[in-house]
């Protein structure tokens, strides 16, 4: 089990990380070895599925709380069994060291509500996916190459920041947000994602995995750890797009798989925003949300 | 075949009756009154429909009483929020109605936050030769009254009216899942995702909170209530089921607070069939008690179960719902249809009880004889007065004629919502939008 603050180990000390363009899992050493691929392929698309259908909550109706109840158990049972294999260590890794286009975070940050619209002011004027959280392993000049809000996200994530900002897809569904309970208040950062990010060592890139590891506080981390600190940018037509056109074959997960033939971790993200009507969201409404969404951010935003 | 004839020993020539289209609204609750005269159907449109059956003719004793509208009305108004900027949907969740007391009838329809209790009343009589005012209501000038007379009641036009007698708000943070009356007839239950509150009809501004799992802190929320229903004998007796498909049997008379459960009710997992959907699909999305007391029954996602309620560990019988969909499981998550809240119901006797599924199929099993069928609510594949065809879906290579493939299923026309007349074999089968009447055919 991984452990906050602890040196990341190799199963096998002396092996190089994994060379950048390769897709993890089913390349990363100790993955392979103790589960099929195709094993892992699955139960990291049900990740990302779950997380997904986490952020994209309605959020002009109360969600429904007992869905987001088993989503979130699923999203931790896949984290726990993860981190126990030792996938999650590796996946991480490979990711870090793998070149991703930014553009990514366009589509991303779309998916990401913004529960929170002031927290923790100058930090990151943009939210941070969990691509981008992963993207924050890259060494600075992937930062420099990319535009602006990948450049901000980034440098949020290096290990001298003081303050994390930290990827927000899961909002913090019970924790926050007027939508969840009353009782709870906005913007109710887990401050503890912060020590974490000086805690770990990395062995020099900005090792933040520790939110997505299945630790004692689970919980936390699905719920809590991550908040979005600033408004969302208008969506991208391209999502829009996609969301508008449902595909009747798309709870066919072969489809799915199919269509995007390297899948690697969050690599689902990215088949989003580049390929065509595979949506995987089910629910017409999200068309009408992402109207909704505009309408919102802008009031919300201020002006 | 030897098999669709003890399929018919159930179906037994169910007739269509009648097809009642509502408006496009799609139907959210289904619920027969205590004799079977009335019928109550809830809509997201937040009206509630109330059919009544005809009395049966004796001139034509082929045609059963057959359901008539009786009255119509809008139980709820979408609201708003202000404080959490959220709308409250209309939707009328669950509809109970009470035992009937007097001509009046009386029913609880409740939303995600309110629960209404209305009084639906006749009034074919109306009282004439007012003195102070016509017939037309203005008032008459005193100058020209003459004589006195005393009113008197007149029979007129049936009109049914609905009043609601009592409002109960604002004591539920969390959506409303189900209602459920208490044989003492004076109390009744609302329950949500993490409570239930203990009402007396007769008083709207105070509920007692009897369960409340919700955690002090909200990361560690796991689990939620789905649904809650009172022993209907035992007054102080009522479950409650769980997203972890367990179920909690408390009793009033131990604690105010019935945290601590009386029994509980869990089957141990099955390791070889475990998934990541395992606890999705152990989630109870209904519970029912017999009319007997004696049994409970839960709805998860495949399976419906009845329990006995001397045993705590194990089902007394379990039965298959549509287990084909189990290889399927993660297409039905990605659409969302894994969520889907699918009801039970047990006949007046106890002997079949019966469930919906996808494709406008619900199915029926007998008890006794461990005899299943499937059939189907819709226009298309049934004739008005025919007998039912029992249904097939056929999961392996080969396709018989008459059978259905999986793949064929349509996941948007699912039946959530059934309900079964207390003492005859009369159903109504929700199907989106479409109520469906079936009885028994008469010989």
């Amino acid at each position: 089990m991984f452990l906050k603050g602890i040196k990341r180990k190799f199963s096998e000390p002396g092996e190089e990380p994994v060379s950048s363009g390769e897709q993890a899992p089913a390349t990363s050493p100790a993955a392979s070895r103790t589960l099929s691929s195709s094993y892992s392929l699955q139960r990291q698309s049900l990740l990302d599925m779950s997380l997904i259908k986490l952020q994209l909550c309605h959020m002009l109706v109360e969600p429904n709380l007992c869905r987001s109840v088993l989503i979130a158990n699923t999203v931790r049972q896949i984290q726990e069994e993860m981190t126990q294999d030792g996938t999650w260590q590796m996946m991480t890794q490979a990711l870090a060291a793998a070149q991703c286009p930014a553009d990514r975070l366009v589509a991303t940050e779309v998916l990401c509500r913004q529960t929170d619209a002031a927290t923790q002011a100058g930090q990151s004027p943009k939210p941070v996916s969990v691509v981008g959280l992963e993207e924050g392993y890259h060494s600075e000049e992937v930062v420099m190459e990319s535009d602006v809000e990948t450049e901000a996200i980034m440098s949020t994530l290096s290990p001298a920041s003081p303050q994390m900002s930290s990827a927000s897809y899961l909002a913090g569904p019970f924790g926050m947000g007027p939508c969840w309970d009353e009782e709870e208040e906005d913007g109710d950062c887990e401050e503890d994602e912060e020590e974490d990010s000086e805690d770990c060592v990395s062995e020099g890139e900005e090792a933040d995995e520790d939110h997505l590891s299945a630790d004692s506080r689970t919980g936390e981390k699905v719920f809590g750890t991550f908040e979005i600190k600033h408004p969302v940018p208008p969506p991208d037509p391209g999502l829009e797009e996609l969301f508008s056109d449902v595909d009747p074959s798309y709870y066919d997960l072969d489809t799915v798989l199919t269509g995007t033939p390297k899948m690697g971790p969050y690599d689902l993200l990215e088949s989003l925003s580049s390929h065509g009507p595979t949506a995987l969201s089910s629910s017409s409404s999200c068309r009408s949300d992402l109207n909704e969404l505009d309408h919102i951010m802008e009031i919300i935003v201020g002006s | 075949m030897e098999e669709e004839s003890d399929t018919r020993k159930i179906n037994n020539s169910f007739l269509r009756d009648h097809n009642y289209a509502t408006e496009a609204d799609i139907i959210s609750t289904v619920e027969f009154n205590s004799t079977g005269e009335l019928l109550a159907t809830g809509d997201k449109g937040g009206r509630v429909v109330v059919f009544q059956r005809e009395q049966e003719s004796k001139t034509q004793p082929h045609r059963r009483g057959e359901y008539n509208v009786y009255s119509t009305f809008q139980s709820h108004e979408p609201e708003f929020d202000y404080l959490k900027s959220l709308e409250i949907e209309e939707k009328i969740n669950k509809i109970k109605w009470l035992p009937q007391q007097n001509a009046a009838y009386f029913l609880l329809s409740t939303n995600d936050k309110t629960v209404k209790l209305w009084k639906i009343s006749e009034r074919d009589k109306r009282p004439e030769g007012y003195n102070l005012k016509d017939e037309d209501g203005r008032i008459r000038d005193p100058s020209t009254i003459t004589s006195l007379r005393v009113p008197v009641l007149q029979p007129m036009d049936l009109m049914v009216e609905a009043t609601a007698r009592r409002v109960f708000s604002n004591a539920h943070t969390y959506h409303i899942n189900s209602i459920s009356v208490n044989s003492d007839l004076q109390t009744y239950i609302s329950t949500d995702d993490l409570r239930v509150n203990l009402w007396n009809l007769e008083i709207t501004d105070r509920s007692f909170n009897i369960v409340d799992i919700k955690p002090a802190n909200m990361e560690e929320l796991t689990e939620v209530i789905t649904s809650a229903e009172f022993h209907p004998q035992h007054c102080h007796t009522f479950a409650y089921s769980s997203s972890k498909g367990s179920i909690r049997l408390c009793d009033m008379r131990q604690a105010a607070l019935c945290d601590r459960h009386s029994k509980y009710f869990e089957e141990p997992e099955d390791p070889s069939t475990r998934s990541f959907f395992s606890e999705i699909i152990s989630s109870i999305s209904d519970v029912k008690f017999s009319h007997n007391g004696r049994y409970l029954m839960t709805r998860d996602y495949l399976t419906v179960k009845v329990w006995d309620l001397q045993m705590e560990n194990k089902p007394l019988e379990t039965y298959q719902v549509h287990d084909y969909l189990r290889g399927k499981l993660c297409s039905l998550y990605e659409n969302d249809c894994i969520f889907d809240k699918f009801e039970c119901v047990w006949n007046g006797s106890d002997s079949v009880i019966m469930t919906g599924s996808y494709n406008n199929f619900f199915r029926m099993f007998d008890r006794n004889t461990k005899r299943d069928v499937t059939l189907e609510a819709s226009r298309e594949n049934s004739k008005p007065r025919a007998i039912l065809k029992p249904r097939k879906v056929c999961v392996g290579g080969k396709r018989r004629k008459d059978e259905i493939s999986v793949d064929s299923l349509d996941f948007s026309k699912k039946i959530l919502h059934t309900t079964w007349h207390p003492q005859e074999n009369i159903i109504a089968v929700a199907a989106t939008n479409n109520l469906y009447i079936f009885q028994d055919k008469v010989n």
